[in-house]
C-alpha cells in the first residue's frame, strides 16, 4: 500500500510539474517574453506611428491657415440650425473628442455613438460604417444631419461669408454674393427634407455649385485642423520603449504586474491584436464581432449600409471635389460592397484614450470597459451576419487585468494648446448665427 | 479475506493494476484538459503549412508564382502583387484572365477591397492591384487562371505578421 501511494505521489508531482511548465513557459503570456510578443509590442508602441499620410484628395489639409480656420469652425456653434451645436458639442476636447453619451446628442438624437478624432488622418474610412472616405467629407456629413447640425450648405456658406470672409477667400478664392436673394434661398440642399430640396432645385446649377465649393471649403478646413490632433503618449508607450530598449527589468516599475499581464493577454490569448493592432490599436478595418442591437434603434447593417452608401457620394476621392488624380484613390477604386460579412460589421475604434471614451461600442451599447470585455471573453452569436469572436474562457482576474492594461492607453492630445480649446483670435471667434 | 506471509502479492495484484489504470487514466485526462485550455479558439491554423510562392495549379496545366510590393505583403496597406503564370514546363502563357480571391479562413472573411488584374506587364506576368490585408494570420489566396481554352486554379498559403 506504501509503494501504491508513493508511486501515486509521483506521478501527482509529475503531473502537477508539467501543467506549471506548460503555463509558464511554453504558453506565452507567462514568464520571459517571446521574440514574437516583443514584436508586436513594437508595433503598438506610439514610436512606430508614421508622419502624417498626405491627403491628395484636400490641398489644404497641410495649410496652417486652413488649420486655424478649421479650428474656428470646429467650436461655432453658429454652424447649425438654432446656433446650438458645434462639432466640438459631440467631439469635446475635455473628454478625448468624444461626448460621454451612449447616443450623440445634436439637435435631435443621433443612432450612433460619436467617436473620437484624434488620430483620424490616417484612417481610409469614416463614421462607424465608412460611408465616408475622407476627413473633409466626413466633416460635411454632420452639418447637414437633421439630427446633428441640422444646417445646410446654402446656410453655411452663408455663414461663412458673413463671419470668416477674409481666411477664407485667401485660402480659396472670392466668395459668390450670398446675400443676393434672388440668387441665394435663405436655406437650400440636396438633402432628404422637401424644403431644403425643393429650394435647391430652384437654383440655378452655376449657384448650387458655388454654394457646395465653399461647403466642400469649409470641410476641407475642418480637415487640416483635426490632422493635428495626434494621440500623445501613454504610459503603455513608455514602458513599450523601455522594454524594447533595456529589457523587461528597466521597465518594470512603468507598468504594474496586472497592466502588464493584460497587455500580454492582449496581444496574446484574448486575440484582441488581431484587429486591435499597430500603434493607433486599430486595423482600420470592419468587424462583425456580435455586438448587441440597442433596443428601439432601426437596424443598422454597419459597413454592409456603409460601403454602398460611399459609392452613391458626392464628396468621394474620385468625385469632382477632390483634388486628388484617380491613381490616389485606390481604397475606393478596388472597394468590396456586397459582401455578407459586412453585415453588422463596425469600425474597429481607436484604443488610445478607450478608459475616456465611453459608453462603448457603435451605439453605446456597453457603459464599462468591464462589460466590453465580458462580451469579447463570452462571444455571443451575432444579432445578424457572423460573429468572429469565439469565446476567450477567461477568468475573473485576467479580464480585470486586461482592463487595467486598457486604462494605460490614456494620454493627453498632442497637439499645440490653443488647438483644444476655442480660438482666441478675435478675428476668427464666431458668434451666434 | 487475510493475507498470508507465504502468498503476500496475489491479491494485491489486480488492485495495483487498478490503481495504475486510474492514475495514469487520470493524468491524461489531465494533459488534454491542459492542452485543449492552452489552444487558442477557433480553427486552428494546420501544422504543416506550405509557405511557397510557386505553385503547380491543381489541374497540371499552369505553374502560377507570386511576387509582392513590397515584400513580405504588408498588413493595412494597399499594395500590388505581380502574378506570373507559365506552362509546367516554364513557358508563358499570355493573354490569360487571372483572378485571385484571399480568405482567412478562421474569421470567415475576405478582403476589404477587390483586387483585380490591371495589366499584364511582361509575357506571362499580371499585375494585380487593390490588394490590402486587414488582418496578420493565417490567409489563403486562391488564383484562377484561364487561357488557351482550359481552367485551372492554385492555392498559396500565407502566414501574415500582426
Amino acid at each position: 500500500v506504501r509503494r501504491h501511494l508513493l508511486l501515486l505521489g509521483v506521478l501527482a508531482v509529475l503531473v502537477g510539474t508539467a501543467g506549471l511548465l506548460a503555463r509558464s513557459d511554453a504558453r506565452p503570456g507567462r514568464g520571459a517574453w517571446t521574440e514574437a510578443e516583443l514584436r508586436t509590442v513594437a508595433d503598438l508602441s506610439l514610436a512606430s506611428l508614421p508622419p502624417l499620410p498626405a491627403d491628395p484628395s484636400n490641398t489644404v489639409a497641410d495649410d496652417p491657415r486652413a488649420a486655424r480656420l478649421g479650428h474656428a469652425l470646429f467650436f461655432d456653434a453658429g454652424l447649425s440650425v438654432d446656433g446650438t451645436v458645434a462639432c466640438a458639442t459631440c467631439h469635446d476636447p475635455l473628454r478625448s473628442f468624444t461626448d460621454g453619451l451612449a447616443l450623440s446628442r445634436g439637435v435631435g438624437e443621433v443612432p450612433r455613438t460619436s467617436m473620437t478624432v484624434v488620430g483620424t488622418a490616417y484612417a481610409p474610412w469614416f463614421f462607424w460604417d465608412g460611408r465616408k472616405d475622407s476627413a473633409w467629407s466626413q466633416a460635411l456629413g454632420p452639418l447637414e444631419s437633421p439630427v446633428e447640425h441640422g444646417f445646410d450648405r446654402v446656410s453655411v456658406a452663408r455663414h461663412v461669408a458673413l463671419r470668416y470672409r477674409q481666411p477664407f477667400e485667401e485660402l480659396f478664392g472670392p466668395l459668390p454674393d450670398l446675400l443676393d436673394a434672388g440668387r441665394f434661398p435663405p436655406a437650400a440642399a440636396p438633402v432628404a427634407d422637401p424644403a431644403l430640396h425643393g429650394a435647391w432645385q430652384a437654383m440655378r446649377p452655376e449657384d448650387q455649385d458655388a454654394v457646395t465649393g465653399v461647403f466642400v471649403g469649409v470641410g476641407k478646413a475642418l480637415a487640416a485642423y483635426q490632422r493635428l490632433l495626434r494621440p500623445g503618449v501613454a504610459r503603455f508607450d513608455d514602458f513599450a520603449d523601455r522594454l524594447l530598449a533595456s529589457g523587461p527589468a528597466a521597465a518594470r516599475g512603468l507598468l504594474d504586474d496586472d497592466e502588464i499581464a493584460g497587455l500580454r493577454l492582449f496581444i496574446g490569448r484574448a486575440n484582441c491584436v488581431d484587429c486591435h493592432n499597430g500603434p493607433l490599436f486599430t486595423n482600420q478595418a470592419f468587424h462583425n464581432t456580435g455586438v448587441p442591437a440597442r433596443p428601439g434603434l432601426p437596424h443598422d447593417a454597419g459597413r454592409a449600409a456603409g460601403a454602398r452608401a460611399v459609392l452613391g457620394d458626392e464628396f468621394t476621392c474620385l468625385g469632382r471635389w477632390s483634388d486628388a488624380p484617380p491613381e490616389a484613390c485606390g481604397e475606393l477604386r478596388f472597394l468590396r460592397i456586397d459582401d455578407h460579412a459586412f453585415e453588422r460589421a463596425f469600425k474597429v475604434p481607436t484604443l488610445r484614450g478607450v478608459a475616456e471614451a465611453g459608453p462603448f461600442m457603435h451605439a453605446g451599447q456597453f457603459a464599462t470597459l468591464a462589460e466590453v470585455i465580458e462580451h469579447y471573453d463570452r462571444a455571443p452569436a451575432a444579432t445578424s451576419g457572423h460573429t468572429e469572436l469565439a469565446p476567450l474562457r477567461l477568468g475573473e482576474r485576467e479580464r480585470r487585468q486586461l482592463e487595467a492594461f486598457l486604462r494605460t492607453l490614456v494620454a493627453p492630445v498632442d497637439a499645440p494648446d490653443e488647438f483644444l480649446a476655442p480660438p482666441l483670435d478675435p478675428a476668427l471667434q464666431a458668434v451666434g448665427p | 479475506m487475510t493475507s498470508t506471509p507465504t502468498a503476500p502479492n496475489l491479491p494485491s495484484r489486480p488492485v495495483r493494476a487498478r490503481w495504475l489504470l486510474l492514475v495514469v487514466g487520470a493524468s491524461l485526462a489531465l494533459v488534454v484538459a491542459v492542452a485543449a485550455a492552452m489552444r487558442p479558439a477557433g480553427t486552428p491554423v494546420p501544422d504543416e503549412l506550405d509557405l511557397g510562392t510557386v505553385r503547380l495549379g491543381t489541374g497540371g496545366l499552369f505553374r502560377v508564382g507570386y511576387e509582392t510590393a513590397p515584400t513580405p505583403p504588408p498588413v493595412g496597406t494597399l499594395h500590388t502583387w505581380t502574378l506570373t503564370v507559365t506552362s509546367p514546363d516554364g513557358r508563358p502563357v499570355e493573354g490569360a484572365d487571372v483572378r485571385l480571391d484571399p480568405n482567412m479562413p478562421q474569421h470567415g472573411h475576405g478582403l476589404p477591397t477587390v483586387p483585380r488584374v490591371t495589366g499584364e506587364v511582361a509575357p506571362g506576368r499580371y499585375l494585380v492591384e487593390g490588394m490590402k490585408f486587414q488582418m496578420g494570420g493565417w490567409w489563403v489566396v486562391d488564383v484562377v487562371v484561364e487561357a488557351r481554352g482550359v481552367r485551372d486554379e492554385v492555392r498559396f498559403d500565407l502566414l501574415l505578421g500582426r
